[in-house]
């Protein structure tokens, strides 16, 4: 991520503190940790993120994030 | 064989599968040994649950790389929730990271007993229909809340067996058989199911399919015990359809009395 150097985000992601550069996407916020967009669901300050927009919806200071996907279960 | 049940399957939610046995994906040692059970059971649907991504090591296998979700339906559960807002958040999440409405829906009351809040069911089952989704809903084996259950807009009604994981066997046949009965939608034994028999029993009542994990899971050989459960289910699906003979007190012989020497 180039992006103008804006001071990095304060976040909480599954209910640990993360920084951020700011101007990231939900997306581009998900591929720096590591996590494919396309294989996990996310709510943002617990509203649900559509998978559609995770690239446009901007990561903001003090958001906080579940990301979840499935697991086994019965 | 007639035709009829050559050609055995059930529907819920316009949607039509040939088995009629569930699996749970908990509780096995590996994601291969999960795999193999599930196999081996010839389910098409497997229940899933919804869980946080472990951030720390965001690069750990998935239940996704194997069991295929565009093979088998997954079915989202809301195992652990103990309210209806809880169950209803996760199943929104579940919607978004699987495309799916068809959903299992649990709201427990405690947990030991891991007995369903049925107030708190019966609530998230009409909000979660008014939303769109299509729920299978886990219930008390009480056949006045199963007829509720339908009328919120349960897609199916789950009775348990008896407690989740016990692997007690069906505890009120009677129960069951009454919620069979009187229900418009599917019906399936949810939990407590120990054993082959259990689920050839169910199956008997008139059920149109049995949902386990533990019974598989924490055999001693899973594969080979989802295999029983295939053939278990079968047969007691094919005994329903066949019609049990009446019981008797007493003997009846089987052999001719007549020509005696």
């Amino acid at each position: 991520m180039t992006i103008d150097a804006q001071q990095s985000l304060a976040i909480r992601v599954n209910g640990e503190p993360r920084r951020v550069p700011g101007g990231v996407s939900i997306a581009g916020m998900l591929e720096e940790l590591g996590l494919d967009p396309m294989r996990v669901a996310v709510e943002r300050n617990l509203e649900v993120v559509p998978r559609s927009s995770l690239a446009e919806v901007p990561v903001e200071d003090g958001d906080d994030y579940e990301v979840v996907h499935f697991v086994g279960g019965g | 064989m007639s035709t009829a049940t050559n050609s055995d399957s059930w529907t819920v939610a316009g949607r039509t599968f040939s088995s009629r046995l569930i699996v749970g994906t908990g509780k096995y040692k590996s994601f291969e040994e999960n795999a193999a059970a599930v196999e081996a059971s010839g389910a098409e649907i497997v229940t899933v649950a919804v869980r946080r991504v472990n951030i720390a090591d965001p690069k750990q296998p998935m239940l996704t790389d194997f069991i295929d979700p565009r093979k088998v339906t997954y079915l989202p559960n809301t195992a652990g929730c103990f309210t209806g807002e809880e169950a209803i958040r996760t199943l929104r999440l579940a919607r978004e990271a699987g495309g799916w409405t068809l959903v299992k829906l649990e709201v427990l009351g405690e947990a030991k007993t891991l007995y369903p809040d049925m107030v708190e069911t019966l609530r998230a089952t009409e909000i979660l229909a008014n939303e769109g989704f299509e729920p299978m809903v886990y219930c008390a084996d009480d056949p006045i809340a199963a007829k509720r259950l339908e009328d919120s807009g349960a897609v199916a009604v789950m009775p348990l067996g008896a407690p989740i994981g016990s692997g007690l066997g069906l505890q009120n046949l009677v129960t069951i058989r009454l919620i069979v009965e009187g229900a418009k939608v599917p019906v399936l034994v949810d939990a407590g199911v120990g054993t082959a028999s259990d689920a050839a029993e169910a199956m008997e009542l008139g059920c149109d399919g049995v949902l386990m994990n533990t019974a598989i899971a924490e055999a001693k050989d899973p594969v080979l015990m989802a295999r029983a459960m295939k053939a278990a289910v079968e047969a007691g699906r094919l005994a329903y359809l066949a019609g049990r003979m009446q019981k008797r007190l007493y003997a009846d012989p089987s052999s001719p009395l007549a020509g005696i020497i």
